[in-house]
């Protein structure tokens, strides 16, 4: 069955059936590898895409409940890696493996888009989806407040460093 | 790549060997024993054959370093080239880095686990970053008509009086410069590190943030067909028929068979890491979701074998029995145990017990396998790729050098991806489908189907004299295994503290037949035996009326001078008082409700102390507060960055599997299977975790797993301390903290 729908700015049409999950569309129809697949019942959030501006986890949403919507995925969250997210993930080093992060960001991106300035409250209670079994959970915080910051003042200069060398991190 | 080839300095410990590039510029190899090789790591390959790290420079300037080891999140696709660029003497700007490929006739050690890549490689990436500097300068001070020692180098370039030429410039010249020996090579001094030291992000950093394809559940082979397997619920259990006809009718299905491998050619060889021969079923197709859609029509007649008789409850039971038998087997005999019990004037007894736990990757197992031209090509994330071919060549019948093994990133490792019963499945249904396919689990197959960390039981007896001090340790450890031979990772070091901190000290073991499969987990075995040891310990400073830090720096003096201790008692003194220090233990105005606990362990050459404070409301709801970690690995932090995120992240995993994580077994068959009932910690669980180091003058250790183990006994310790209820059983959620 034919489903149309915007995917990162573009018109696209993907000839899949309606059930099948959107993650799997993005992934083997569509070969966007950067949404993930980590455990296919919404527990996790690695599969986490924008559609209409909201957060959703693709792995539970059938395709067809995509027809006539906007969804963004990592890969279109911004031209050249530059989103405040993305640019704060790597200022304070979050990942380790690497493998929620793309979830987490989409995650990040969509609270900030609704709370420009979230408080550690904020963001434990919209992250609390996405899991990160390295448990990179420190930066992830430090990471949203630094972004929150770039977004208000793109020039701004950096947070006090995240990693002390030799010293402490909270 | 041509002609030039040179190899400099023979020597019986190492040699580099250079060639030119057909384009200009150098490429530098390397092949080196590695520092503190040991054990089954130094026997795995090859130290008189291997190269272990390439250089490739090129006129841009641009050096390119091949990162060799498996990148799991562990950080060494970036720490093992900031070794070799600190002595090129090169900016950080200026290196590029490429994941290696499996090669054992280029490269030595390609592993991750034991938290082996600092100490092993620590010292001889560092040579083959100074060797080719070396080459560079010699070409420079020829060009220059001058002596080497003359010149220096910084920021990529040689520099002799007001000349200066960069690396580029040098490159092809240096490609005609015999390398020096890499043992007599000198290293710089640490007070002019440039890059060692720093705060350098990951390397994939890019890429990971913008979603690029870096993981083997990624890898698109052309022609390739994904697979689904099926195996019996209950483990070891065997297919006897199935219903392949009408799965085959299935939408997306173009076949389905069952694979047998005890019907293929060889068999699983005896690595450290062996694997069980797959039994089940493969469904193949153009979709990964329709045909993991089609299991649910599956039909399968199961032949379940043995362990199906086998439980968690019923483990419990026999443990229990067993405690009350003669043990089987002494470990362990200093002194007189049962002598200093009977005598003591104050005696405890406890018993403790730990779950099973899964390691749960975020990303599910899987791997591409592609068989052609004769041979076997496979991108798989796994740890252990030196294994993995040995064994999977034995398995598959064939030839060891006919399988290639690309590396790709790994959503995180754990221990679990040690292991490569999912690359041997991959190429036996490659094989039998006649295409690439590649193979994803889905999370409930990796929950069922792990390697696990093993559950155990500790039977303890503790004396003490008039004044409080330790004077009798027994422990009677209920384990599985049968004759001598523990399961894996289900055994104990006759010396884990506090041996030969206390006169009289008896460990002892029984076990139980297992036939559910189990592995290493992120700190094997000290994952489990630092929450038993630390609380009984800390029982015992209650019961001896002390402050439960000092009785610990107490029993740590008390080592009777020559004693063979399994660490150094001074280091971990002092990550003690660090972390008594920064956690304000003892001074600290706690409200009512609140409290700390204290625990430290040694592994993987890493002292580690930690302070958890917990919030237990007179309901019993429990929050934690803060953790403080101090840590000694060393007098270096190559990446003070890294480290720092590999500690938190080994904390809260330890707060994770201590708060709320089980692998329970029902007729041999795993009843968890995914998030919901195997938890992993959430950001709104996690406290802040500070982290301070004491930079002793000893070795560059690892840190990918020693903070863990200390965090489960200091929680555990601190509800103790608020609720007055001991947590002999993990994990917490199981236990009700109300308190009055």
């Amino acid at each position: 069955m034919a489903i149309a729908f915007t995917l990162n700015g573009k018109s696209t049409t993907v000839d899949a059936p309606p059930e099948m999950p959107l993650l799997w569309v993005l992934r083997d129809e569509l070969d966007l590898k950067g949404t993930k697949f980590g455990c296919g019942r919404s527990f996790c959030g690695a599969c986490t895409v924008h559609v209409d501006g909201e957060p959703e986890r693709s792995c539970r949403m059938p395709v067809s409940r995509a027809e006539g919507k906007e969804v963004t995925t990592i890969e279109g969250l911004s031209e050249d890696g530059a989103h405040p997210v993305q640019l704060a993930w790597q200022e304070i080093d979050v990942p380790q493996c690497g493998y929620c992060q793309a979830g987490q960001i989409m995650s990040a991106s969509a609270l900030l888009a609704s709370n420009p300035a979230p408080t550690d409250d904020d963001i434990d209670e919209a992250m609390s989806g996405n899991i990160c079994r390295c448990a990179t959970y420190s930066r992830i915080r430090t990471a949203i407040h630094r972004a929150a910051d770039i977004a208000q003042a793109p020039s701004a200069t950096s947070h006090e460093t995240a990693t002390g060398a030799g010293g402490s991190e909270a | 790549m041509n002609a030039v080839d040179k190899t400099g300095n023979l020597s019986r410990r190492g040699f580099l060997h250079v060639t030119a590039l057909a384009g200009g510029g150098m490429l530098l190899g390397a092949r080196f024993p590695l520092d503190g090789a040991r054990g089954a790591f130094a026997a795995t390959a090859d130290a008189e054959t291997a190269l272990n790290a390439f250089i490739r420079l090129t006129p841009n300037g641009i050096a390119t370093i091949m990162a060799q080891n498996p990148e799991i999140g562990q950080g060494v696709k970036t720490m093992l080239p900031m070794l070799i660029a600190e002595e090129l003497d090169i900016p950080w700007s200026q290196v590029r880095v490429e994941q290696a490929d499996f090669d054992a006739t280029k490269y030595r050690g390609q592993m991750a686990g034991g938290s082996m890549a600092t100490p092993m490689h620590y010292e001889s990436m560092r040579r083959v970053g100074a060797a080719a500097r070396a080459m560079l300068v010699e070409a420079a001070a020829k060009e220059w008509k001058t002596k080497p020692e003359k010149c220096t180098t910084e920021a990529g370039a040689v520099h002799f009086k007001n000349k200066s030429l960069s690396y580029g410039e040098l490159a092809s010249a240096a490609a005609d410069i015999e390398p020096p020996s890499p043992r007599t090579v000198p290293l710089k001094d640490a007070k002019d590190f440039r890059i060692i030291g720093q705060e350098i992000p990951g390397v994939d950093n890019p890429e990971i943030v913008t979603g690029k394809p870096l993981f083997g559940i990624d890898v698109t082979v052309p022609g390739m067909k994904y697979a689904v397997f099926e195996k019996c619920r209950v483990h070891g259990g065997k297919v006897k028929s199935a219903n392949l006809d009408a799965v085959k009718a299935s939408p997306g299905v173009t076949d389905a068979f069952v694979v047998d491998s005890a019907a293929q050619a060889g068999s699983a060889g005896p690595s450290m890491f062996q694997v069980a021969p797959p039994n089940g079923i493969a469904i193949v197709g153009d979709s990964w979701w329709l045909i993991n859609e089609a299991r649910s029509k599956l039909e399968v007649t199961w032949d379940e074998g043995p362990t199906a008789s086998q439980s968690t409850a019923a483990f419990d039971r026999r443990a229990e029995e067993l405690s009350k038998q003669a043990p089987e087997q002494d470990l362990r005999n200093d002194g007189d145990a049962a002598g200093a019990l009977a005598s003591a004037a104050k005696t405890l007894e406890a018993a403790y017990q730990y779950p099973f736990l899964a390691h749960a990757p975020l990303e599910p197992q899987n791997t591409t396998a592609h068989f052609h031209d004769g041979g076997l090509e496979m991108w798989a994330p796994i740890q252990t790729p030196q294994f993995a071919r040995g064994d999977l060549a034995k398995a598959l019948g064939i030839p060891e050098d006919q399988i290639t093994i690309h590396l790709t990133r790994m959503g995180g490792g754990f221990g679990r991806r040690l292991y490569w019963d999912y690359m041997l499945e991959a190429a036996l249904i490659a094989r039998q489908a006649g295409v690439p396919v590649k193979l994803v689990w889905n999370r409930e197959d990796d929950t069922r189907f792990d390697y696990f960390r093993p559950g155990g039981y500790h039977y303890l007896q503790g004396g003490l004299d008039e004044a409080g001090n330790l004077t009798a340790w027994r422990d009677h450890f209920v384990s599985f295994g049968e004759g001598r031979r523990f399961a894996p990772s289900a055994e104990m070091m006759p010396n884990e503290f506090p041996q030969g901190f206390v006169p009289n000290f008896a460990l002892q073991a029984s076990k139980m037949p297992l036939g559910i499969p189990t592995g290493a987990l992120r700190a094997p075995t000290s994952n489990a035996i630092s929450f038993v040891v630390q609380s009984f310990i800390d029982e015992l400073a209650a019961e001896a009326g002390k402050d439960p830090l000092q009785f610990r720096l107490d029993l740590l003096d008390s080592a009777p001078a020559g004693t063979r201790t399994a660490f150094d008692p001074k280091r971990m003194k002092a990550v003690l008082e660090l972390v008594r220090d920064k956690s304000g233990w003892g001074k600290a105005d706690l409200p009512e409700g609140t409290a700390q606990g204290v625990a430290f362990h040694f592994s993987h050459r890493g002292y580690f102390a930690e302070v958890v404070q917990a919030t237990v409301s007179k309901e019993g709801e429990l929050g934690v507060d803060r953790i403080w970690v101090a840590g000694d690995v060393g007098r270096q932090l190559v990446n003070p960055s890294n480290a720092v995120n590999q500690v938190q992240g080994a904390a809260l995993d330890g707060l994770g599997q201590a708060l709320d994580q089980e692998i329970t077994f029902d007729g041999g068959r795993t009843n968890e299977s995914n998030f919901h009932n195997f938890k992993l910690l959430r950001i709104d669980q996690a406290p802040p975790v500070e982290v301070h180091w004491v930079m002793s003058d000893n070795q560059p250790t690892g840190l990918g797993e020693p903070a863990l183990p200390p965090v489960p006994p200091a929680l555990c310790n601190a509800i103790f301390a608020v609720t007055g209820k001991r947590i002999r059983s993990l994990p917490i959620s199981k236990h009700d903290l109300s308190w009055t």
